[in-house]
């Protein structure tokens, strides 16, 4: 299953022409899958009596129609991006990370208690400290799934599912139990110094949005994960690792310490996804923050093939459709876009079948 | 110790592991043919749902239960359609259909009740408390029939055909597609049923009511070893576990280290800490057929 999914991944030695063509190919299937789930969300809002070309019309516009909307769509799209790079290295290696959730969580936690616990550092050490926070406590957490793989033989699927609610419960735990602000739900606040500045504040732009600047950082991530990949031994080895894990053991790699390296840095992406919140809006941790961001995550990988600078594209796209749920609320409930995510991944996956099926009969 | 004894301890255990139960029996059906079904949490949610409204519409607590198990027998449908017809990856149809339940129930529940966390009141079951309910005895008459039909039928000796060696069922005449279906709709209806019992026994639907038990029925089915009776063994221990910390909350336990149990125990299940987990051979493999 792993093995076909990196199968399925971008490659940069072919021919243009070829490339052209695995586009065309590539893109078909999600602008099809994503059109009919249109249709079908549009129908259901026509069942409950409301007109969908409204909906649709307010729902594009007051996302992409200014910049207070573009803000809260890119601030949506943050935690995205670094969750779909998460699952997306994770299948480069031929590893299936569905634990970005609990990843996420934990990472997210790492960085408050950074932020919170060491108040005194100044900006220029403060902040670098909540990132390494938040991608160390994610590679931890990812790190065991891992470890379990190479040393037992486990399953990561299975072991990532279950990890994601020890994460809950253990983190929910620290917050309820030992770090909570008495009469409210969080953690105490991070120092001022551990902030990710808005953009509004910095440019003036978006005016009102959440939009900071971890922004920035999910697409470095984009950028060095790009690097590594393409450009680095270690992500040779990597991309052997997930094309054939024998091949790879053949060519004497060390295939145990290379899962667990690469279950650590899929979990550190995740992990890394907590700032936008914690260090980039509210400035505490609260549980409940994540809203499924390391699920979607995984549709974010699969539609993007993988591909860093797809991923972006593609995170954009859920974020327009997860404050664009919030702008139609008044029409229709905004859980009409959790059902479109769910059909859209369900058509993705669906038509990518179909389609590779026919690109496999036509080289045949 | 006298207060573990009492019939209200016995009662409340029972009715914890209730939901537990059905979706893990159903799991098994599912993956002893080879389906990984994670989309039971959406199963679940969505029976509690169609129970919930179906009682509420009709005013009949059987017409609800069978609107629970029709609704998980649909979710079902669309995970076999696209898992066992089209072949696509199992886990991720199985956890775009939470999404998708997740979001359709809420937002039905709005649409219906004008509130999109939770429904009216409905009737319920009033006999819950009894100690001999009948939906109780149901349980246990599933759970007996599941494990008959798995190792003692013709039907159930194909499902594990098709789940071990479906290319070795295949050459044998048997459609290996159509057992997959019958095993992952089965799981479906039993999810739906779990889902009616939370409605019913809640008198109400609430938003995300499954609350991962459909994640914990899978686990309890890996730590019973892909076996029903294990499977039930587990559910009945986590049943426990959960409705010790319920009745000793002053006990010092934090509530989130019973919670995490199950997950654990999966996890040193899975590593071969406590005897070997054998999942059927094809589990989660689509079956391509090559003609």
């Amino acid at each position: 299953m792993n093995g076909k999914l990196a199968n399925l991944c971008w490659e940069s030695k072919e021919d243009n022409l070829v490339r052209l063509n695995k586009y065309i190919i590539y893109t078909t299937g999600p602008v099809i899958s994503i059109i009919l789930s249109l249709v079908i969300g549009g129908v259901l809002i026509a069942v409950i009596g409301q007109d969908p070309f409204e909906v649709y019309i307010k729902l594009f516009g007051e996302t992409l129609g200014n910049t207070y909307g573009i803000g809260q769509v890119l601030f949506k799209a943050t935690p995205l991006i670094l969750t779909g790079l998460s699952v997306a290295f994770a299948f480069r290696a031929g590893l299936f990370n569905i634990g970005a959730e609990g990843q996420l969580t934990v990472g997210a936690f790492a960085s408050a208690w950074a932020g919170f616990t060491f108040v005194s550092l100044p900006w220029i050490i403060l902040i670098p400290l909540c990132v390494l926070a938040g991608f160390l406590a994610g590679a931890f957490w990812a790190g065991i799934a891992g470890y379990l793989k190479a040393r037992f033989g486990s399953h990561e699927v299975i072991n990532t599912i279950m990890l994601n609610f020890i994460a809950l419960a253990v983190v929910s735990y620290l917050v309820n139990n030992v770090y909570m602000v008495p009469a409210t739900i969080h953690t105490p606040e991070i120092s001022p110094n551990a902030v990710l500045l808005r953009f509004d504040i910095i440019t003036g732009l978006f005016k009102g949005s959440p939009f900071n600047l971890s922004f920035i950082i999910a697409l470095a991530a984009c950028f060095v994960i790009y690097f590594l990949i393409q450009k680095t031994p270690f992500g040779y080895r990597i991309k052997t690792l997930g094309f054939n894990a024998n091949a790879a053991e053949y060519a004497k790699m060390n295939v145990k310490k290379l899962t667990i390296s690469a279950m650590a840095i899929t979990g550190g992406l995740a992990g890394l996804g907590g700032l936008n919140f914690v260090n980039g809006y509210k400035h505490y941790f609260e549980l409940g923050f994540s809203e499924n961001a390391g699920y979607v995550g995984i549709a974010v990988a699969l539609i993007a093939r993988n591909n860093p600078f797809a991923i972006v594209v593609i995170a954009v796209f859920f974020g327009i459709l997860e404050y664009g749920g919030l702008t139609v609320n008044t029409l229709v409930p905004k859980e009409i876009v959790t059902i479109l995510q769910g059909v859209i991944i369900l058509l993705i996956i669906t038509f990518t079948k179909i389609f590779d099926k026919k690109i496999k009969l036509k080289k045949a | 110790m006298q207060e573990l004894l009492t019939i209200t301890f016995v009662l409340q255990t029972l009715r914890i592991t209730i939901p537990y139960l059905l979706p893990s029996l159903g799991a098994v059906y599912s993956e002893k043919g080879g389906v990984v079904n994670i989309a039971l949490e959406g199963i679940l949610l969505s029976g509690a749902f169609a129970a919930a409204a179906g009682t509420y519409y009709t005013g009949n607590v059987l017409f609800g239960i069978l609107c629970g198990v029709i609704a998980g027998i649909l979710i079902s449908l669309i995970h076999s359609i696209i898992t066992i017809t089209f072949k696509a990856n199992q886990i991720v149809s199985g956890i775009a259909l939470n999404i998708f339940a997740f979001g359709f129930t809420k937002f039905f529940c709005k649409i219906l009740f004008g509130s999109s966390s939770n429904s009216e009141r409905i009737p319920g079951l009033e006999t819950l408390n009894l100690p001999f309910n009948p939906f109780l005895l149901i349980c246990v008459l599933i759970l007996a029939v599941t494990y008959f039909v798995i190792y003692k039928t013709k039907f159930g000796l194909r499902l594990r055909a098709v789940g071990e060696n479906p290319e070795a069922a295949d050459s044998l005449g048997i459609n290996v597609n159509s057992i997959r279906y019958i095993g992952v709709l089965i799981s479906g209806a039993l999810g739906g049923l779990g889902g009616a019992w939370l409605a019913m026994d809640q008198h109400s639907f609430t938003d995300g009511m499954s609350a991962g038990r459909g994640y914990i029925a899978l686990a309890a089915m890996i730590i019973g070893k892909w076996n029903p009776l294990g499977a039930a063994a587990a559910c009945l221990l986590f049943g426990l576990a959960e409705s010790f910390t319920l009745q000793f909350q002053d006990s010092g336990i934090p509530t989130q280290f019973i919670q995490l149990l199950p997950y654990v125990l999966t996890i040193i299940v899975l590593a071969g800490f406590i005897g070997k987990a054998n999942p059927p051979a094809a589990d989660g493999i689509p079956y391509d057929k090559k003609d």
